[in-house]
């Protein structure tokens, strides 16, 4: 089987996704165009050497809808022969392209993808696009459904993570989310997004807020608890017999930001590099996905964890770094608690929850972070995770090569 | 059974029928109703049609004899059925004639469904009058249509809450809702009006139909906008998960209609009205074609239906009336009897020790009557009147010429047998005395009495103005004649009446009592006290066992496993005995002690007690929620089979009705006795001994169940 190199990452900054936010006037098409041109501008590569472009979006309707991959290539100057698809996988869409990408190139049916994702989330609402999981009537009654945050509720209540836990949690994500942006730890694969006149919009994050503390994460309010008393709370407990009450300690503060943003990666065979020229930074090594208990939804992580590494034969510490989607706080803390992972080698340079997670983007974002961690500390293996709505989880291992 | 005339080119379709004591929609009524209609679409010289009636109601609905006996039919059979019925209604809109529905009455379900099928809707202004889709409340949908046209007339948001709980309003609420087009103050106004909007719309189109193009047909709407939002917009997103989640927290899931229902809004209201027709009747074949339709119909409607009619009474005993009572004890129950009886306009005596303690008793009612009236139920100028029925009294001479006398004083056999021969030679000649005991075996009681032979037990339940059952229980000696003078009594008050043999506890309360014990067994084995509560809450138990335990008492349930316990028909390590006793040593009474199994902060809501885990630590290994309900159920059912057996109750249907009316047992099993067909017998039989092997001889089934398999074996 023949092996799939990453070549080169791309992201854009992670817009506040309101309608005040840096990016809302920017077009998703917009975002996803920009970050296919700066990949080839970075690499100069033949873009017909470019096989196919796949790339996630959650709520792929209005703007985003009718294949965003392939108006983009267009829109980006790609070659005609260079083909786009976009999928959906919830929020691990972005890793999911990626994964993908990996199998095209291992199976040797193809040369070279960019994979990743876009989320306008300011422009194009989560959740906008209905869907039958959320709302057929029948389907959500047999499934138990409930909204994301209920989920990360019903986490912390069955796993016992106190307020004072999740708010430890964020505060810490602040934290190393402002130190990295000051030591410029994202240079590597962050780029700016200019408007049509060339002007900068955005050139760094924009939710990181330095003066976050657990005090002050103390004093925001539970997100969840209303509409948990709705009928939410209720029908995750009929599942859930064993507890009273679901503890709500979820809020804006301790739960990924909604963002807008993109991210582009280069995969390539052994001799796509030898073609242009490129030389590869890393090599997927494995990847798996799971399904889970859809009501507690979001604690896919761990079972997808355990088995990539046993499909790369690999431990817990075998992996120097870790990305776990900071979704809401009490994913990680889980992910921590069950696999024995410590925070110290765990979103080193803070997660969504200060950062921002635009969806179908996040899963790219992740592995991006990753990459450009493991060479500025010279390590050599990262396994990327995130939880999935509908109860999944992902996880892929990478390996630097050089 | 229709009548059909034509005055001056319009069409008067009046439903009269005579084989039911109402207009309703059956296999009689539907065929000549589609004569009706097409006679009048047919005659070129028919300008437009009204539809309305000649009895006091329009139509009542369909007839749920019907819909049983199809119960068990085959789905697809069951399908064509329902979808001849839309068909007929659908045949109005596409008529291209104008029809009205002129309202002159009650026009509920299939009634009201007739009704939104038509151009325009005119209703008498008629006080009696009650409109809407009430099939929820018996288990079904609105088959006919109605989940499809009245979210496209009022739009989503306002329609699902009136299919839903099944909401019936009078004309004027109707219009504000949107439900009706117009009033009309008389009969003569209502034809005319009607008349007039024939005139003035020769070719009505429903909003949700258009002209194909091509035929020039009537057809059913593409991409109709539903008023108010469409199913899939923002609307529709808020509207149908959070929608779901409170109907799966009221309705746990043992009740399909509700969620059904919001299907076919859901799935109905993104199709044109004709495929949406085709979808709500197959959820209503679903919904009509399910045990827990069958069990709420049979039950709750057809069976409580004969009760309130007094199915119970001895045949040939004259009828009776209860026109002055006497209540002895004028406490919480004896003042809610007086209250219920007044509420009939019986005269009541209310007489207690002393005249302050009897007036303490009437003021519970003057309460219950200003709170009527503050919220709009009760006309004030009855009040005085109503209250004018109860005379306190601590003078035992008030009860002369009383036709029943009802003691409502404390469990005390010697207090009662001391009222009893007080107050007996007060009655009328051939009166009746009951007694309003709840544990006291009523042949003892009697044993007070001149005549054992007019003495019965009435045993109401708490609070007597919202429960609606009375236990009638008979002594040895207890004649039809007493018997004919409680039910007649009982249907006077509007309650339901069952019948019960003597026995320790009752019917109710011996089977009741068994839902409390299987809490405190599960308590006892260290199954973790939320979930044995979410187990019978979950299971449709309104209250979990060790919550009404906590109502109960823990002293009373001590003393009663106490007087079991010396009368030898109660183990010393009985688990209810044991743990009572250890509660009331702990001074943990219930909920009047503010505490108990849980505890009950003054500034917040009552909680579990954490001692409870100290006292019955957490076994490691916790059963399924399932298993937690099934237990709670099954020990109920299973006492009920023994009462049934032991002639304590003698039919299914006072076993059913008691069981749902007197404790809350959950009503889509169709009651604690039809539970085992609802689970099947079988099953049962198989699921009692696997209970009985891991739990105990508790839930052994009986020597006659076990015979019935065989036979139901043999049968099939």
């Amino acid at each position: 089987m023949a092996e799939a190199f990453i070549y080169d990452a791309v992201r854009t900054p992670r817009g506040r996704g309101k309608s005040d936010g840096s990016l809302h006037d920017v077009q998703p098409v917009q975002l996803l165009t920009s970050v296919l041109r700066e990949l080839q501008t970075r690499n100069q590569f033949d873009t017909s050497l470019i096989d196919d472009i796949i790339m996630g979006c959650v709520t792929p309707i209005g703007e985003q809808g009718a294949d965003i991959a392939r108006t983009a290539s267009l829109e980006a100057g790609y070659a005609e022969s260079v083909a786009g698809v976009q999928l959906n996988r919830f929020c691990s869409s972005g890793l999911e392209a990626i994964n993908m990408a990996g199998a095209y190139v291992m199976s040797g049916q193809v040369d070279a993808i960019v994979a990743g994702g876009v989320e306008s989330m300011s422009r194009v609402p989560m959740g906008s696009d209905g869907g039958a999981l959320f709302m057929n009537p029948l389907i959500v009654a047999r499934h138990n459904i409930v909204p994301q945050g209920i989920s990360a509720d019903l986490i912390a209540t069955k796993y016992g993570y106190s307020r004072q836990d999740v708010d430890t949690f964020a505060a810490e994500s602040y934290r190393r989310a402002v130190e990295a942006q000051d030591t410029n730890r994202f240079r590597r694969t962050l780029m700016p997004i200019n408007d049509e006149l060339g002007v900068t919009l955005l050139d760094r994050d924009e939710g990181v807020r330095p003066d976050t503390t657990v005090e002050s994460l103390g004093k925001l309010k539970p997100a969840f608890e209303a509409i948990g008393q709705m009928g939410f709370d209720a029908l995750a407990l009929l599942k859930y017999a064993q507890f009273d009450k679901i503890n709500h300690v979820h809020h804006a503060g301790n739960s990924s930001q909604i963002v807008d943003g993109a991210a582009g990666i280069l995969i390539g065979s052994k001799e796509f590099g030898e073609k242009t020229g490129l030389k590869p930074r890393a090599k997927i090594k494995a990847f798996a996905v799971i399904g889970s208990e859809p009501t507690i939804m979001l604690t896919g992580p761990i079972p997808a964890t355990r088995k990539v590494l046993k499909r790369a034969g690999m431990t817990v510490g075998d992996i120097d770094l870790f990305e776990v989607n900071e979704a809401f706080a009490a994913v990680p803390l889980l992910f921590m608690d069950e696999l024995g992972v410590d925070h110290s080698c765990l979103n080193v340079n803070g997660g969504s929850i200060a950062l921002g997670h635009p969806l179908g983007a996040t899963g790219a974002i992740l592995s991006a972070t990753l990459l450009d961690e493991l060479e500025r500390t010279d390590k050599q293996v990262g396994l990327v995770t995130l939880c999935v709505g509908g109860g999944m989880g992902i996880a892929t291992i990478f390996e630097r090569v050089n | 059974m229709l009548n059909y005339t034509i005055d001056q080119n319009v069409a008067i379709i009046s439903w009269a029928m005579t084989s039911s004591p109402m207009n309703v929609l059956n296999d009689e009524s539907i065929p000549e109703f589609e004569a009706a209609l097409q006679r009048a679409y047919a005659d070129e010289s028919v300008k437009g049609v009204i539809i309305t009636s000649a009895k006091p109601e329009f139509v009542a609905g369909a007839d749920l004899k019907m819909i049983l006996r199809n119960n068990d039919k085959e789905p697809t059979e069951m399908l064509n059925v329902s979808s001849e019925l839309n068909r007929i209604f659908r045949s109005i809109e596409t008529s291209g004639k104008p029809t009205v529905a002129a309202m002159n009455g009650t026009a509920l379900g299939g009634g009201y469904e007739i009704c939104l099928a038509c151009h325009q809707r005119i209703a008498l202004n008629n006080p009696k009058t009650l409109i809407g889709l009430v099939e929820v409340t018996i288990g079904l949908l609105p088959g006919a249509g109605g989940t499809q046209r009245l979210p496209r007339m009022l739009g989503i948001q306002a329609a699902l809450p009136l299919i839903l709980e099944g909401k019936k309003v009078g004309v004027q609420e109707a219009k504000r809702l949107g439900m009706i087009d117009d009033i009309a103050d008389s009969p003569e106004e209502m034809m005319m009006k009607a008349r007039a909007w024939i005139d003035a719309n020769p070719k009505p189109l429903q909003p949700w139909d258009e002209l194909d193009r091509k035929t020039g047909k009537i057809v059913g709407k593409e991409n109709f906008n539903v008023p108010g939002g469409n199913v899939q917009s923002s609307v529709g997103a808020k509207t149908f998960g959070a929608g779901t989640a409170m109907l799966m927290e009221k309705t746990k899931g043992n009740y399909p209609a509700p969620i059904e229902i919001m299907a076919c809004v859901y799935e109905g209201l993104q199709v044109n009205i004709d495929r949406a027709l085709v979808i709500e009747a197959r959820h209503f074949v679903n919904v009509a074609t399910s045990k827990v339709a069958k069990n709420l119909i049979q039950t709750m409607f057809l069976g409580l239906n004969e009760a309130n009619k007094g199915i119970s009474r001895p045949k040939d005993v004259a009828k009776t009336d209860v026109k002055k009572l006497g209540i002895l004890g004028a406490g919480m129950m004896g003042a809610g009897i007086a209250y219920v009886s007044a509420q009939a306009g019986i005269e009541v005596v209310l007489k207690d020790v002393s005249v302050e303690a009897a007036e303490k008793g009437k003021e519970y009612s003057r309460t219950l009557l200003q709170k009527g009236v503050e919220r709009g139920k009760v006309d004030p100028q009855k009040v005085d009147g109503l209250l004018n029925l109860i005379t306190p009294t601590a003078d035992v001479q008030d009860l002369q010429h009383c036709d029943l006398i009802i003691e409502a004083v404390f469990e005390n056999r010697d207090l009662k047998a001391q009222v009893t021969q007080e107050a007996e030679p007060r009655l009328v000649e051939n009166g009746v005395f009951g007694s309003n005991t709840s544990t006291l075996p009523i042949s003892g009681l009697a044993q007070a009495s001149a005549k054992p032979e007019n003495f019965i037990g009435i045993h109401f339940f708490s609070p007597v103005d919202k429960m609606g059952l009375v236990e009638i229980i008979l002594g040895k000696q207890t004649s039809d004649y007493a018997l004919a003078v409680a039910i007649d009594y009982v249907r006077k008050i509007r309650k339901t009446p069952i019948v019960v043999n003597d026995s320790r506890g009752f019917y109710t309360s011996r089977c009741f009592s068994t839902y409390t014990a299987e809490g405190m067994e599960l308590v006892k084995e260290g199954v973790n006290p939320v979930l044995i509560e979410n187990g019978g809450k979950n299971a449709g138990m309104p209250v979990g066992p060790l919550a009404v335990t906590d109502e109960v008492a823990l002293d009373l349930v001590y003393k009663i496993s106490s007087q079991g316990v010396n009368d030898g028909v109660v183990s010393q390590d009985d688990t209810s005995y044991q743990m009572a006793k250890q509660f009331v040593e702990l001074g943990r009474l219930g909920k009047k002690a503010k505490a108990g199994f849980y505890e009950y902060p003054a500034d917040a809501p009552k909680h579990l007690w954490p001692g409870l885990r100290d006292l019955f630590p957490l076994s490691v290994n916790q059963p399924t929620l399932d298993e937690v309900k099934t237990r709670l159920l099954y020990r109920q059912a299973i006492e009920a089979v023994r009462c049934f057996e032991e002639n304590v109750v003698r039919t299914k249907l006072d076993a059913d009705l008691g069981s749902i009316l007197g404790w809350g047992f959950p009503a889509y099993t169709g009651g604690a006795l039809s539970f085992v067909d609802f689970v099947g017998i079988d099953t049962f039989v198989k699921t009692c001994d696997r209970l009985a092997d891991t739990y105990g001889e508790r839930f052994r089934p009986t020597k006659k169940l076990r015979e019935l398999v065989e036979i139901s074996k043999l049968t099939v």
